[in-house]
Protein backbone atom coordinates (compact mmCIF):
# COMPACT_ATOMS: atom_id res chain seq x y z
CA UNK A 1 0.00 0.00 0.00
CA UNK A 2 1.66 3.55 -0.80
CA UNK A 3 1.40 6.77 0.85
CA UNK A 4 0.21 10.47 0.47
CA UNK A 5 3.10 12.91 0.42
CA UNK A 6 1.99 14.29 3.63
CA UNK A 7 2.88 10.76 4.88
CA UNK A 8 5.94 10.32 3.34
CA UNK A 9 7.09 13.78 4.98
CA UNK A 10 6.08 12.39 8.47
CA UNK A 11 7.65 9.35 7.74
CA UNK A 12 10.91 10.89 6.64
CA UNK A 13 10.96 13.16 10.21
CA UNK A 14 10.10 10.17 12.62
CA UNK A 15 11.98 6.86 13.53
CA UNK A 16 8.76 4.77 12.92
CA UNK A 17 9.00 2.88 9.85
CA UNK A 18 5.61 2.68 9.27
CA UNK A 19 2.62 4.65 9.92
CA UNK A 20 -1.09 4.54 9.49
CA UNK A 21 -3.74 7.05 10.07
CA UNK A 22 -4.97 7.63 13.76
CA UNK A 23 -1.10 6.56 14.53
CA UNK A 24 0.55 9.52 17.29
CA UNK A 25 4.33 9.71 16.20
CA UNK A 26 7.74 11.56 17.42
CA UNK A 27 8.78 14.03 14.71
CA UNK A 28 11.75 15.94 14.20
CA UNK A 29 11.10 19.36 12.87
CA UNK A 30 12.95 21.79 10.05
CA UNK A 31 12.01 25.06 10.81
CA UNK A 32 9.95 26.83 13.74
CA UNK A 33 8.68 29.76 13.56
CA UNK A 34 6.40 32.77 16.10
CA UNK A 35 5.19 35.69 16.14
CA UNK A 36 4.41 38.86 18.68
CA UNK A 37 1.69 37.18 19.90
CA UNK A 38 1.93 33.31 20.19
CA UNK A 39 5.69 34.48 21.37
CA UNK A 40 5.52 35.61 24.35
CA UNK A 41 3.53 32.88 25.96
CA UNK A 42 6.08 30.45 24.50
CA UNK A 43 9.04 32.40 25.53
CA UNK A 44 6.96 32.42 29.24
CA UNK A 45 6.81 28.45 28.67
CA UNK A 46 10.01 27.56 27.62
CA UNK A 47 11.63 29.39 30.43
CA UNK A 48 9.53 27.17 33.15
CA UNK A 49 10.13 24.56 31.02
CA UNK A 50 13.77 24.97 32.26
CA UNK A 51 15.55 25.29 28.75
CA UNK A 52 18.64 26.88 28.44
CA UNK A 53 18.74 27.03 24.95
CA UNK A 54 16.97 26.92 21.63
CA UNK A 55 17.72 23.58 19.32
CA UNK A 56 19.30 25.11 16.89
CA UNK A 57 18.85 29.06 16.32
CA UNK A 58 19.80 28.81 12.79
CA UNK A 59 16.11 26.84 12.44
CA UNK A 60 13.97 29.14 14.16
CA UNK A 61 12.64 32.67 13.03
CA UNK A 62 10.81 34.98 15.70
CA UNK A 63 8.34 37.41 13.32
CA UNK A 64 6.72 40.55 15.00
CA UNK A 65 3.82 41.07 12.57
CA UNK A 66 0.44 41.33 14.53
CA UNK A 67 0.27 44.23 16.91
CA UNK A 68 3.27 45.96 14.70
CA UNK A 69 3.97 48.93 14.64
CA UNK A 70 3.15 48.83 18.60
CA UNK A 71 -0.23 49.70 19.23
CA UNK A 72 -0.39 50.03 22.48
CA UNK A 73 1.36 49.53 25.66
CA UNK A 74 0.68 46.00 25.77
CA UNK A 75 1.69 45.25 22.52
CA UNK A 76 5.33 47.37 22.94
CA UNK A 77 5.63 45.20 25.93
CA UNK A 78 5.45 42.28 24.06
CA UNK A 79 7.39 42.71 21.38
CA UNK A 80 10.40 43.72 23.96
CA UNK A 81 9.83 40.57 25.22
CA UNK A 82 10.36 38.59 21.60
CA UNK A 83 13.45 41.30 20.96
CA UNK A 84 14.99 40.36 24.32
CA UNK A 85 14.26 36.81 23.52
CA UNK A 86 16.18 37.02 20.33
CA UNK A 87 19.27 38.55 21.51
CA UNK A 88 19.43 36.35 24.88
CA UNK A 89 19.13 33.46 22.97
CA UNK A 90 21.04 34.63 19.42
CA UNK A 91 18.50 33.88 17.39
CA UNK A 92 19.36 35.98 14.57
CA UNK A 93 16.58 34.75 11.94
CA UNK A 94 14.54 38.02 13.75
CA UNK A 95 12.14 40.15 11.56
CA UNK A 96 10.89 43.01 13.37
CA UNK A 97 7.95 45.58 13.01
CA UNK A 98 7.23 46.00 8.82
CA UNK A 99 9.29 43.35 7.48
CA UNK A 100 5.91 42.07 6.49
CA UNK A 101 3.97 38.52 7.31
CA UNK A 102 5.44 35.37 8.77
CA UNK A 103 3.89 33.32 6.20
CA UNK A 104 4.97 35.48 3.54
CA UNK A 105 8.38 36.38 4.77
CA UNK A 106 9.23 32.28 6.00
CA UNK A 107 8.43 31.23 2.23
CA UNK A 108 10.55 34.30 0.82
CA UNK A 109 13.29 33.56 3.28
CA UNK A 110 13.98 30.81 1.92
CA UNK A 111 13.01 29.09 5.86
CA UNK A 112 10.63 26.51 3.43
CA UNK A 113 11.57 23.97 1.50
CA UNK A 114 9.82 21.33 -0.47
CA UNK A 115 9.50 18.11 1.82
CA UNK A 116 9.97 20.34 4.77
CA UNK A 117 8.39 19.33 8.25
CA UNK A 118 7.47 23.31 9.47
CA UNK A 119 5.64 24.17 12.71
CA UNK A 120 4.86 27.70 13.78
CA UNK A 121 2.87 29.47 16.69
CA UNK A 122 0.05 30.17 14.53
CA UNK A 123 -2.94 28.70 12.73
CA UNK A 124 -1.90 29.68 9.15
CA UNK A 125 1.03 28.17 9.28
CA UNK A 126 -0.49 25.29 7.01
CA UNK A 127 0.39 27.68 4.22
CA UNK A 128 3.89 26.59 2.93
CA UNK A 129 1.59 23.14 2.08
CA UNK A 130 1.75 25.56 -1.00
CA UNK A 131 5.41 24.55 -1.93
CA UNK A 132 5.24 20.79 -0.75
CA UNK A 133 5.90 20.93 2.92
CA UNK A 134 3.61 19.79 5.62
CA UNK A 135 3.79 22.55 7.88
CA UNK A 136 1.00 23.37 10.46
CA UNK A 137 0.24 25.21 13.54
CA UNK A 138 0.54 25.01 17.57
CA UNK A 139 -0.28 27.19 20.68
CA UNK A 140 2.41 28.78 22.47
CA UNK A 141 3.16 25.91 25.10
CA UNK A 142 3.60 23.54 22.21
CA UNK A 143 5.80 25.90 20.59
CA UNK A 144 7.84 25.93 23.70
CA UNK A 145 8.44 22.22 23.98
CA UNK A 146 9.71 22.47 20.27
CA UNK A 147 12.02 25.36 20.86
CA UNK A 148 13.66 23.01 23.47
CA UNK A 149 13.78 19.85 21.81
CA UNK A 150 13.17 19.97 18.21
CA UNK A 151 10.53 17.48 18.72
CA UNK A 152 6.70 17.20 18.70
CA UNK A 153 4.36 14.66 18.83
CA UNK A 154 1.28 14.61 15.85
CA UNK A 155 -1.10 12.12 15.33
CA UNK A 156 -0.80 10.84 11.60
CA UNK A 157 -3.94 12.42 9.99
CA UNK A 158 -6.32 11.20 7.55
CA UNK A 159 -5.92 12.15 4.19
CA UNK A 160 -8.44 13.94 1.86
CA UNK A 161 -7.75 14.74 -2.00
CA UNK A 162 -9.74 17.39 -3.75
CA UNK A 163 -9.19 16.73 -7.70
CA UNK A 164 -9.57 19.80 -9.33
CA UNK A 165 -10.88 19.50 -13.22
CA UNK A 166 -11.85 21.54 -15.72
CA UNK A 167 -11.24 24.90 -17.11
CA UNK A 168 -11.01 27.78 -14.59
CA UNK A 169 -12.76 30.80 -15.56
CA UNK A 170 -11.21 34.16 -15.52
CA UNK A 171 -11.42 35.87 -12.37
CA UNK A 172 -11.07 32.58 -10.49
CA UNK A 173 -8.23 31.67 -8.75
CA UNK A 174 -6.85 30.01 -5.66
CA UNK A 175 -9.43 32.32 -3.33
CA UNK A 176 -12.09 31.20 -5.07
CA UNK A 177 -11.04 27.51 -5.16
CA UNK A 178 -10.68 26.95 -1.80
CA UNK A 179 -13.91 29.07 -0.55
CA UNK A 180 -16.15 26.95 -2.58
CA UNK A 181 -14.28 23.85 -1.23
CA UNK A 182 -15.03 25.19 2.48
CA UNK A 183 -18.45 25.71 1.27
CA UNK A 184 -18.97 22.10 0.14
CA UNK A 185 -17.38 20.52 3.11
CA UNK A 186 -18.21 22.90 5.60
CA UNK A 187 -15.93 24.77 8.02
CA UNK A 188 -14.85 20.94 10.23
CA UNK A 189 -15.03 18.69 6.76
CA UNK A 190 -11.87 18.36 7.07
CA UNK A 191 -10.87 18.37 10.95
CA UNK A 192 -7.55 16.74 12.24
CA UNK A 193 -7.09 15.87 8.66
CA UNK A 194 -4.79 16.57 5.57
CA UNK A 195 -6.48 18.42 2.48
CA UNK A 196 -4.55 17.30 -0.36
CA UNK A 197 -5.25 19.31 -3.63
CA UNK A 198 -4.38 18.03 -6.68
CA UNK A 199 -5.69 17.96 -10.54
CA UNK A 200 -4.96 19.92 -13.68
CA UNK A 201 -6.71 23.18 -12.16
CA UNK A 202 -3.68 23.09 -9.63
CA UNK A 203 -1.07 22.16 -11.40
CA UNK A 204 -1.94 25.31 -13.82
CA UNK A 205 -2.39 27.41 -10.82
CA UNK A 206 0.82 30.26 -10.08
CA UNK A 207 2.83 29.82 -6.40
CA UNK A 208 0.70 32.65 -4.98
CA UNK A 209 -2.54 30.56 -5.39
CA UNK A 210 -1.12 27.59 -4.59
CA UNK A 211 -0.13 29.05 -1.17
CA UNK A 212 -3.59 30.81 -0.63
CA UNK A 213 -5.45 27.49 -1.16
CA UNK A 214 -3.15 25.60 1.58
CA UNK A 215 -3.27 29.10 3.91
CA UNK A 216 -6.94 28.77 4.53
CA UNK A 217 -6.80 24.45 4.51
CA UNK A 218 -7.45 25.36 8.43
CA UNK A 219 -10.69 27.31 8.18
CA UNK A 220 -11.90 23.77 7.47
CA UNK A 221 -10.17 22.33 10.37
CA UNK A 222 -7.46 20.78 8.47
CA UNK A 223 -4.10 19.92 10.22
CA UNK A 224 -2.31 20.29 6.74
CA UNK A 225 -3.14 21.39 3.01
CA UNK A 226 -0.31 20.07 0.38
CA UNK A 227 0.58 20.59 -2.90
CA UNK A 228 2.31 18.31 -4.60
CA UNK A 229 5.77 20.15 -5.92
CA UNK A 230 6.35 20.45 -9.79
CA UNK A 231 8.07 22.27 -12.65
CA UNK A 232 6.06 25.50 -11.24
CA UNK A 233 7.49 24.93 -7.74
CA UNK A 234 10.86 24.07 -8.45
CA UNK A 235 11.49 27.26 -11.15
CA UNK A 236 9.91 29.37 -8.11
CA UNK A 237 12.34 27.90 -5.38
CA UNK A 238 15.37 28.22 -8.40
CA UNK A 239 14.47 31.67 -9.79
CA UNK A 240 12.71 33.49 -6.77
CA UNK A 241 14.29 31.88 -3.44
CA UNK A 242 17.72 30.46 -4.96
CA UNK A 243 17.34 27.20 -3.35
CA UNK A 244 17.82 23.89 -5.34
CA UNK A 245 18.38 20.85 -3.04
CA UNK A 246 15.29 19.64 -1.24
CA UNK A 247 13.04 16.71 -1.31
CA UNK A 248 10.44 16.23 -3.43
CA UNK A 249 7.73 13.82 -2.31
CA UNK A 250 5.00 12.58 -4.17
CA UNK A 251 1.75 10.55 -3.52
CA UNK A 252 1.71 6.98 -4.04
CA UNK A 253 -0.97 5.64 -7.11
CA UNK A 254 -2.01 3.26 -4.62
CA UNK A 255 -2.06 5.80 -1.38
CA UNK A 256 -4.84 5.44 0.82
CA UNK A 257 -7.25 8.36 0.59
CA UNK A 258 -10.43 8.80 3.37
CA UNK A 259 -12.11 10.16 0.80
CA UNK A 260 -11.54 11.78 -2.61
CA UNK A 261 -13.67 15.00 -3.62
CA UNK A 262 -13.80 15.98 -7.30
CA UNK A 263 -14.81 19.20 -8.67
CA UNK A 264 -15.33 20.77 -12.15
CA UNK A 265 -14.52 24.49 -12.04
CA UNK A 266 -15.35 25.60 -15.53
CA UNK A 267 -18.74 27.10 -14.39
CA UNK A 268 -17.40 28.49 -11.16
CA UNK A 269 -17.56 32.46 -10.65
CA UNK A 270 -15.45 34.16 -8.43
CA UNK A 271 -16.56 33.10 -4.54
CA UNK A 272 -17.19 35.52 -1.72
CA UNK A 273 -17.55 33.69 2.15
CA UNK A 274 -20.82 35.51 3.25
CA UNK A 275 -20.41 36.70 7.60
CA UNK A 276 -19.89 34.70 10.09
CA UNK A 277 -18.06 31.85 8.59
CA UNK A 278 -15.22 31.52 6.04
CA UNK A 279 -17.89 28.17 5.09
CA UNK A 280 -20.70 30.44 3.68
CA UNK A 281 -19.90 30.07 0.06
CA UNK A 282 -21.92 32.27 -2.48
CA UNK A 283 -21.00 32.99 -6.02
CA UNK A 284 -20.15 37.19 -6.20
CA UNK A 285 -23.27 37.47 -8.73
CA UNK A 286 -25.42 36.25 -5.09
CA UNK A 287 -24.14 39.43 -2.75
CA UNK A 288 -23.45 42.06 -5.51
CA UNK A 289 -24.99 45.05 -4.73
CA UNK A 290 -24.44 44.93 -1.19
CA UNK A 291 -23.16 48.42 0.30
CA UNK A 292 -19.78 48.12 2.08
CA UNK A 293 -17.91 50.66 4.07
CA UNK A 294 -14.41 49.05 3.95
CA UNK A 295 -12.25 47.29 1.50
CA UNK A 296 -9.15 45.61 2.45
CA UNK A 297 -6.70 43.82 -0.13
CA UNK A 298 -3.76 41.74 1.47
CA UNK A 299 -2.57 39.26 4.51
CA UNK A 300 -1.03 36.16 4.47
CA UNK A 301 -3.78 34.78 1.92
CA UNK A 302 -3.46 37.68 -0.46
CA UNK A 303 -0.55 39.95 0.29
CA UNK A 304 2.05 38.48 -2.45
CA UNK A 305 2.66 40.14 -5.67
CA UNK A 306 0.06 38.58 -7.73
CA UNK A 307 -2.47 39.73 -5.66
CA UNK A 308 -1.67 43.17 -5.83
CA UNK A 309 -0.98 42.71 -9.40
CA UNK A 310 -4.71 41.85 -9.71
CA UNK A 311 -5.79 44.39 -7.51
CA UNK A 312 -4.22 47.19 -9.65
CA UNK A 313 -5.31 45.98 -12.95
CA UNK A 314 -8.59 46.90 -11.60
CA UNK A 315 -7.98 50.05 -9.81
CA UNK A 316 -5.68 51.03 -12.87
CA UNK A 317 -7.57 54.49 -13.72
CA UNK A 318 -10.36 54.51 -11.41
CA UNK A 319 -11.17 55.74 -8.14
CA UNK A 320 -12.28 54.34 -4.70
CA UNK A 321 -15.91 55.32 -4.27
CA UNK A 322 -16.01 58.08 -1.67
CA UNK A 323 -17.89 56.39 0.66
CA UNK A 324 -15.33 53.58 0.94
CA UNK A 325 -12.14 53.17 2.98
CA UNK A 326 -9.56 50.83 0.78
CA UNK A 327 -6.86 49.54 2.73
CA UNK A 328 -3.76 47.71 0.62
CA UNK A 329 -0.85 46.10 2.67
CA UNK A 330 1.62 44.29 1.03
CA UNK A 331 2.93 40.79 2.42
CA UNK A 332 6.56 41.78 3.08
CA UNK A 333 8.73 44.51 2.30
CA UNK A 334 10.54 42.74 -0.86
CA UNK A 335 6.98 42.59 -2.25
CA UNK A 336 5.99 46.40 -1.27
CA UNK A 337 9.43 47.25 -2.94
CA UNK A 338 8.39 44.72 -5.80
CA UNK A 339 5.24 47.20 -5.96
CA UNK A 340 6.34 50.36 -5.79
CA UNK A 341 8.95 49.58 -8.58
CA UNK A 342 6.17 48.30 -10.83
CA UNK A 343 3.90 51.30 -10.28
CA UNK A 344 1.27 48.95 -8.37
CA UNK A 345 1.79 51.66 -5.18
CA UNK A 346 1.24 54.72 -7.72
CA UNK A 347 -1.93 52.93 -8.84
CA UNK A 348 -3.71 52.30 -5.68
CA UNK A 349 -2.60 56.13 -4.28
CA UNK A 350 -4.02 57.65 -7.35
CA UNK A 351 -7.37 55.47 -6.67
CA UNK A 352 -7.47 56.90 -3.54
CA UNK A 353 -6.54 53.76 -1.58
CA UNK A 354 -4.08 53.79 1.34
CA UNK A 355 -1.10 51.91 1.60
CA UNK A 356 -0.74 49.95 5.05
CA UNK A 357 2.59 48.39 6.76
CA UNK A 358 2.92 45.19 5.93
CA UNK A 359 1.46 43.10 9.15
CA UNK A 360 -1.62 41.18 10.14
CA UNK A 361 -3.32 43.86 12.23
CA UNK A 362 -6.09 44.83 10.11
CA UNK A 363 -7.46 41.19 9.46
CA UNK A 364 -7.83 40.44 12.76
CA UNK A 365 -8.98 43.39 14.35
CA UNK A 366 -5.59 44.19 15.67
CA UNK A 367 -5.92 47.63 14.69
CA UNK A 368 -5.27 49.93 12.00
CA UNK A 369 -8.88 49.22 10.10
CA UNK A 370 -11.19 48.33 13.04
CA UNK A 371 -14.70 48.30 11.70
CA UNK A 372 -17.41 50.01 13.96
CA UNK A 373 -21.14 49.11 14.94
CA UNK A 374 -22.81 48.11 11.97
CA UNK A 375 -20.14 48.57 9.23
CA UNK A 376 -19.24 46.08 6.55
CA UNK A 377 -15.84 44.92 4.89
CA UNK A 378 -14.87 43.16 1.37
CA UNK A 379 -11.62 41.44 2.46
CA UNK A 380 -8.74 39.15 1.17
CA UNK A 381 -8.28 37.44 4.16
CA UNK A 382 -9.30 34.74 5.74
CA UNK A 383 -11.63 34.64 8.67
CA UNK A 384 -14.98 36.28 8.77
CA UNK A 385 -16.40 35.51 12.28
CA UNK A 386 -18.21 37.24 14.43
CA UNK A 387 -16.38 41.05 15.56
CA UNK A 388 -13.61 39.31 13.50
CA UNK A 389 -12.25 42.89 12.61
CA UNK A 390 -14.16 44.51 15.00
CA UNK A 391 -17.92 45.49 16.71
CA UNK A 392 -19.47 42.58 17.07
CA UNK A 393 -22.33 43.67 14.63
CA UNK A 394 -19.82 44.10 11.83
CA UNK A 395 -19.47 42.19 9.28
CA UNK A 396 -16.36 40.51 6.78
CA UNK A 397 -16.82 39.40 3.52
CA UNK A 398 -14.60 37.06 1.91
CA UNK A 399 -13.41 37.28 -1.56
CA UNK A 400 -10.07 37.67 -3.96
CA UNK A 401 -8.18 40.66 -5.19
CA UNK A 402 -9.96 41.34 -8.36
CA UNK A 403 -13.33 41.31 -6.44
CA UNK A 404 -12.26 43.45 -3.47
CA UNK A 405 -10.83 46.07 -5.56
CA UNK A 406 -14.28 46.09 -8.21
CA UNK A 407 -16.13 46.93 -4.87
CA UNK A 408 -13.77 49.42 -3.71
CA UNK A 409 -14.86 51.29 -7.12
CA UNK A 410 -18.15 50.50 -6.86
CA UNK A 411 -19.21 51.29 -3.09
CA UNK A 412 -20.95 48.13 -3.01
CA UNK A 413 -19.88 43.82 -3.51
CA UNK A 414 -19.24 43.78 -7.16
CA UNK A 415 -17.44 41.64 -9.85
CA UNK A 416 -14.54 42.34 -11.73
CA UNK A 417 -16.80 42.63 -15.13
CA UNK A 418 -18.02 45.36 -14.06
CA UNK A 419 -15.36 47.92 -13.93
CA UNK A 420 -13.29 46.51 -16.66
CA UNK B 1 -10.01 13.70 39.54
CA UNK B 2 -13.89 14.33 40.11
CA UNK B 3 -15.26 17.72 38.52
CA UNK B 4 -18.28 18.95 39.45
CA UNK B 5 -19.94 22.38 38.21
CA UNK B 6 -22.86 24.22 36.53
CA UNK B 7 -23.11 24.00 32.68
CA UNK B 8 -23.16 27.24 30.25
CA UNK B 9 -23.90 25.37 26.92
CA UNK B 10 -22.83 26.32 23.42
CA UNK B 11 -23.88 25.61 19.85
CA UNK B 12 -21.17 24.49 16.85
CA UNK B 13 -18.01 26.08 15.76
CA UNK B 14 -17.32 28.53 18.63
CA UNK B 15 -13.98 30.30 17.20
CA UNK B 16 -11.36 31.80 19.45
CA UNK B 17 -12.09 35.25 18.26
CA UNK B 18 -15.35 34.32 20.28
CA UNK B 19 -13.34 33.36 23.24
CA UNK B 20 -11.08 35.45 23.13
CA UNK B 21 -11.32 38.65 20.45
CA UNK B 22 -8.03 39.26 19.16
CA UNK B 23 -8.10 43.13 20.50
CA UNK B 24 -6.46 41.17 23.69
CA UNK B 25 -3.78 39.17 22.14
CA UNK B 26 -0.70 41.19 23.31
CA UNK B 27 -1.85 40.43 27.13
CA UNK B 28 -0.31 37.29 28.19
CA UNK B 29 -1.51 37.19 32.05
CA UNK B 30 -3.84 34.80 32.71
CA UNK B 31 -5.91 36.83 35.45
CA UNK B 32 -6.42 39.72 32.73
CA UNK B 33 -7.19 37.49 29.99
CA UNK B 34 -10.20 35.53 32.41
CA UNK B 35 -11.70 39.15 32.69
CA UNK B 36 -12.39 38.55 28.44
CA UNK B 37 -13.28 34.88 28.39
CA UNK B 38 -15.84 34.72 25.85
CA UNK B 39 -16.21 38.58 25.36
CA UNK B 40 -16.88 38.18 21.66
CA UNK B 41 -19.68 35.65 22.22
CA UNK B 42 -21.28 37.98 24.61
CA UNK B 43 -19.98 41.52 26.12
CA UNK B 44 -20.92 40.67 30.03
CA UNK B 45 -20.09 36.92 30.14
CA UNK B 46 -17.08 36.96 31.90
CA UNK B 47 -18.86 38.46 34.83
CA UNK B 48 -21.33 35.64 34.51
CA UNK B 49 -18.32 32.93 34.60
CA UNK B 50 -18.08 30.98 38.57
CA UNK B 51 -15.38 28.79 39.75
CA UNK B 52 -15.94 25.50 38.88
CA UNK B 53 -18.22 26.01 35.82
CA UNK B 54 -18.66 23.62 32.81
CA UNK B 55 -18.77 24.59 29.62
CA UNK B 56 -20.72 22.22 26.90
CA UNK B 57 -20.11 23.08 23.51
CA UNK B 58 -20.88 21.50 20.08
CA UNK B 59 -18.86 20.44 17.09
CA UNK B 60 -15.60 21.98 16.29
CA UNK B 61 -15.06 24.01 19.43
CA UNK B 62 -12.55 25.98 19.55
CA UNK B 63 -12.12 26.62 15.93
CA UNK B 64 -9.81 29.60 13.99
CA UNK B 65 -6.63 30.82 15.19
CA UNK B 66 -4.19 29.20 17.29
CA UNK B 67 -4.21 31.41 20.47
CA UNK B 68 -3.34 29.68 23.50
CA UNK B 69 -5.11 32.92 24.99
CA UNK B 70 -8.58 31.39 24.35
CA UNK B 71 -8.31 28.18 26.94
CA UNK B 72 -5.82 30.48 29.31
CA UNK B 73 -9.03 32.69 29.68
CA UNK B 74 -11.55 30.02 30.15
CA UNK B 75 -9.08 28.28 32.65
CA UNK B 76 -8.30 31.58 34.11
CA UNK B 77 -11.97 31.84 34.77
CA UNK B 78 -12.66 29.41 36.80
CA UNK B 79 -13.93 26.74 34.26
CA UNK B 80 -13.02 23.44 35.82
CA UNK B 81 -14.01 21.30 32.30
CA UNK B 82 -15.02 21.41 28.53
CA UNK B 83 -17.02 19.07 27.20
CA UNK B 84 -17.86 18.85 23.10
CA UNK B 85 -18.83 16.72 20.60
CA UNK B 86 -15.97 17.66 19.27
CA UNK B 87 -12.84 20.05 19.39
CA UNK B 88 -10.67 22.10 16.65
CA UNK B 89 -7.23 20.17 16.73
CA UNK B 90 -5.56 23.36 17.94
CA UNK B 91 -7.54 23.78 20.85
CA UNK B 92 -7.10 20.72 21.65
CA UNK B 93 -3.74 20.37 21.96
CA UNK B 94 -3.69 24.39 23.93
CA UNK B 95 -5.87 22.87 26.62
CA UNK B 96 -4.38 19.66 27.28
CA UNK B 97 -0.76 21.42 27.30
CA UNK B 98 -2.54 23.96 29.52
CA UNK B 99 -4.22 21.63 31.88
CA UNK B 100 -8.09 22.61 31.27
CA UNK B 101 -9.98 18.81 31.04
CA UNK B 102 -11.25 18.54 27.48
CA UNK B 103 -13.78 15.71 26.78
CA UNK B 104 -15.59 14.84 23.70
CA UNK B 105 -18.93 13.23 23.63
CA UNK B 106 -21.94 13.82 21.27
CA UNK B 107 -24.28 12.29 23.56
CA UNK B 108 -23.37 14.48 26.83
CA UNK B 109 -23.90 17.23 24.18
CA UNK B 110 -27.66 16.17 23.17
CA UNK B 111 -28.15 15.26 26.86
CA UNK B 112 -26.99 18.10 28.86
CA UNK B 113 -28.70 21.66 28.78
CA UNK B 114 -27.41 25.30 30.34
CA UNK B 115 -27.92 25.40 33.82
CA UNK B 116 -27.54 21.55 34.56
CA UNK B 117 -25.33 20.72 37.19
CA UNK B 118 -22.78 18.06 35.90
CA UNK B 119 -19.80 15.86 37.64
CA UNK B 120 -16.98 14.33 35.18
CA UNK B 121 -14.13 11.62 36.43
CA UNK B 122 -11.45 12.66 34.72
CA UNK B 123 -9.51 9.01 34.88
CA UNK B 124 -12.30 7.04 33.02
CA UNK B 125 -14.19 10.13 31.31
CA UNK B 126 -17.62 9.16 32.67
CA UNK B 127 -19.96 12.41 33.07
CA UNK B 128 -22.84 12.58 34.90
CA UNK B 129 -25.61 15.29 34.72
CA UNK B 130 -26.86 15.61 38.23
CA UNK B 131 -29.80 17.31 37.41
CA UNK B 132 -31.66 14.88 35.29
CA UNK B 133 -30.39 11.78 36.70
CA UNK B 134 -28.47 10.54 33.64
CA UNK B 135 -25.15 9.35 32.70
CA UNK B 136 -22.61 9.06 29.65
CA UNK B 137 -19.20 7.93 28.50
CA UNK B 138 -16.80 10.57 27.01
CA UNK B 139 -14.13 9.28 24.51
CA UNK B 140 -11.40 8.26 27.17
CA UNK B 141 -7.93 10.07 26.37
CA UNK B 142 -5.08 8.38 24.88
CA UNK B 143 -2.50 7.16 27.11
CA UNK B 144 0.69 10.18 25.67
CA UNK B 145 -2.63 12.62 26.62
CA UNK B 146 -2.88 11.04 30.13
CA UNK B 147 1.12 11.29 30.58
CA UNK B 148 1.01 15.00 29.76
CA UNK B 149 -1.90 15.40 32.04
CA UNK B 150 -0.02 13.54 35.13
CA UNK B 151 2.55 15.30 34.41
CA UNK B 152 1.16 18.06 35.30
CA UNK B 153 1.08 19.92 31.58
CA UNK B 154 3.54 19.86 29.10
CA UNK B 155 5.84 22.04 30.79
CA UNK B 156 6.24 19.92 33.34
CA UNK B 157 6.73 16.68 31.05
CA UNK B 158 9.09 18.27 28.99
CA UNK B 159 10.94 20.30 32.08
CA UNK B 160 11.25 16.29 33.13
CA UNK B 161 12.38 15.25 30.21
CA UNK B 162 15.24 17.94 29.57
CA UNK B 163 16.31 17.09 33.10
CA UNK B 164 16.40 13.30 32.42
CA UNK B 165 19.48 12.71 29.76
CA UNK B 166 17.98 9.18 28.01
CA UNK B 167 16.54 9.60 24.74
CA UNK B 168 13.72 11.93 24.34
CA UNK B 169 10.83 10.52 23.70
CA UNK B 170 7.81 13.68 23.38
Amino acid sequence: MGYTITEKILLDHTQVKNIKPGDIIQVDVDFIMTNDISGPVSVKQFEKMGAKKVFDIERMAIILDHFTPNKDLSAAEACKTMRNFAEKYGIKNFYDAGSGIEHVIMHEKGYVKPGDLIIGGDSHTVTYGGLGAFSTGVGSTDLAGVMALGKIWLKVPSQLRFVYKGKIPEWVGGKDLIIYTIGQIGTDGARYKTMEFSGEVIKGLEIEDRLTMCNMAIEAGAKNGIIEPDDKTECYMREEIGITEYRVYKSDDDARYEATFEFDVSNLEPQVAVPFSPGNAKGVSEVTGIPIDQVVIGSCTNGRLKDLREAAKILKNNKVHPKVRAIIFPGSKKIYKQALKEGLIDIFINSGAMIAIPGCGVCFGGHMGVLAEGERAVSTTNRNFVGRMGHKSSEVFLSNPAVAAASAIKGVIAHPEEVV
Amino acid sequence: MIIQGRVFKFGDDLDTDAILPGQYLSISNPEELAKHCMEGYQQDFPQKIKQGDIFVGGSNFGCGSSREHAPIAIKAAGVSCVIAKSFARIFYRNGINIGLPLFECAEAYEGIDEGDTVQIDTNNGLIKNLTKATQFQAMPLPDFIKDIIMSGGLVEYVKNKLKNSRRISL
